[in-house]
This record gives C-alpha cells, sequence and structure tokens, in this order.
C-alpha cells in the first residue's frame, strides 16, 4: 500500500495536533462500524478527552492511516503520536488497566485515574 | 467478500504452526470471525506486533475478504 507525502502530513499533522486521537468510521455520537463504536464507547468510559478523524470523509486518510500505521483495520487510537493499536487491543487494555496507566504516564488526565 | 473458516483456518495453521489456533464463526456467514491464537512466535513481542504478524500472515485478505475479525493473541512464555 502506498502513501503519498501529502496525506502522510495530513496524518501527522493530526496527531501531531489532538494528544488523543481515534481514526474512526464516523463519529464518537454517531459511529458508523460496531468497532468504532467499541472504540470511541472505551475512550468515553476512560473520561478522557479525545480528537478523532473521521475516515469516511477522507477515503486518502481511510487508506493511508493502514500503511502508516502497517495496520489494516480502522479504528486505529494514537495517543502523543504513538500508536496504541486497535479495538481488540484497546478492549483488553482497557479491561486490564493498562489503557488508563497508559494515558496518565503520558500526562493525559483520565477521570479514571 | 467472506472466506471460508477452512481456508482462514488452512492459513493460519500453516503460517503459525505448533500453536493454538481457535476460530469462531461469530455471525455464521463467513465473514465476522473471531480468532485466538497461542504461540511461541509471539513471544516477547508487543501486542501491536503480534496483531501484526497475524494480519501479515493473512496476506492482504484483511479488510478485503475478511470484513471482521475480533483477534486475541498470546505468547507462550
Amino acid at each position: 500500500m502506498e502513501l503519498d507525502t501529502n496525506t502522510k502530513d495530513k496524518i501527522e499533522k493530526l496527531i501531531g495536533e489532538n494528544e488523543v486521537l481515534l481514526f474512526m468510521k464516523g463519529n464518537p455520537d454517531f459511529p458508523m462500524c460496531g468497532f468504532s463504536s467499541v472504540a470511541s464507547t472505551i475512550l468515553k468510559k476512560c473520561g478522557v478527552e479525545f480528537g478523532h478523524c473521521n475516515v469516511l470523509d477522507d477515503n486518502d486518510i481511510r487508506e493511508g492511516i493502514k500503511a502508516f500505521s502497517d495496520w489494516p483495520t480502522i479504528p486505529q487510537l494514537y495517543v502523543k503520536k504513538e500508536f496504541v493499536g486497535g479495538c481488540d487491543i484497546m478492549k483488553e487494555m482497557a479491561e486490564s488497566g493498562e489503557l488508563v496507566e497508559l494515558l496518565n504516564t503520558r500526562g493525559i488526565k483520565t477521570e479514571l485515574s | 467478500m467472506p472466506i471460508e473458516q477452512n481456508r482462514l483456518e488452512n492459513i493460519l495453521k500453516e503460517k503459525f504452526p505448533n500453536s493454538k489456533i481457535i476460530i469462531e464463526d461469530l455471525a455464521g456467514d463467513n465473514d465476522h470471525y473471531s480468532v485466538f491464537i497461542e504461540s511461541s512466535l509471539f513471544n516477547d513481542l508487543s501486542k501491536i506486533k503480534q496483531h501484526q504478524l497475524v494480519y501479515k500472515s493473512l496476506d492482504g485478505l484483511m479488510d478485503n475478504e475478511l470484513h471482521a475479525m475480533q483477534l486475541k493473541t498470546k505468547g507462550t512464555n
């Protein structure tokens, strides 16, 4: 999968501007896919402020983020420019408490901490 | 575009030999699977790397023929 410079710049700008950013289908209030819904619910439950990028609005990002992260599916979570994982990893990390821990060690406030 | 469970299982068994592999067809439509793999190949890899290894083994099937896969991976150590 090719990633053109334009798209790469766009993605880097997005993850630079949002400490916690979820690439998802739809938005947190109206997720357009079950996996994206689970992912945004997890973040809401952590009580963390997060930005989102609806990949359905931008096909370059929808395809580009897969190459960028070397990850074939959406949703994808970035924290402080670092790729954390997709829905399954987020679920496991939320259950074990690792997700809140990761957010807190990165200096991000959560209601659960 | 669905993928038959047998085919998915054969690919994973080939790429992850001597591993515990459990596949479940969640919706009975060959399109939504739950996959669990416990393999020594995952030892000392981060969760992201473990999942990336599985996606790579599927060689482009993911998100094309295979729409939805719940994935759980585990090392043996």
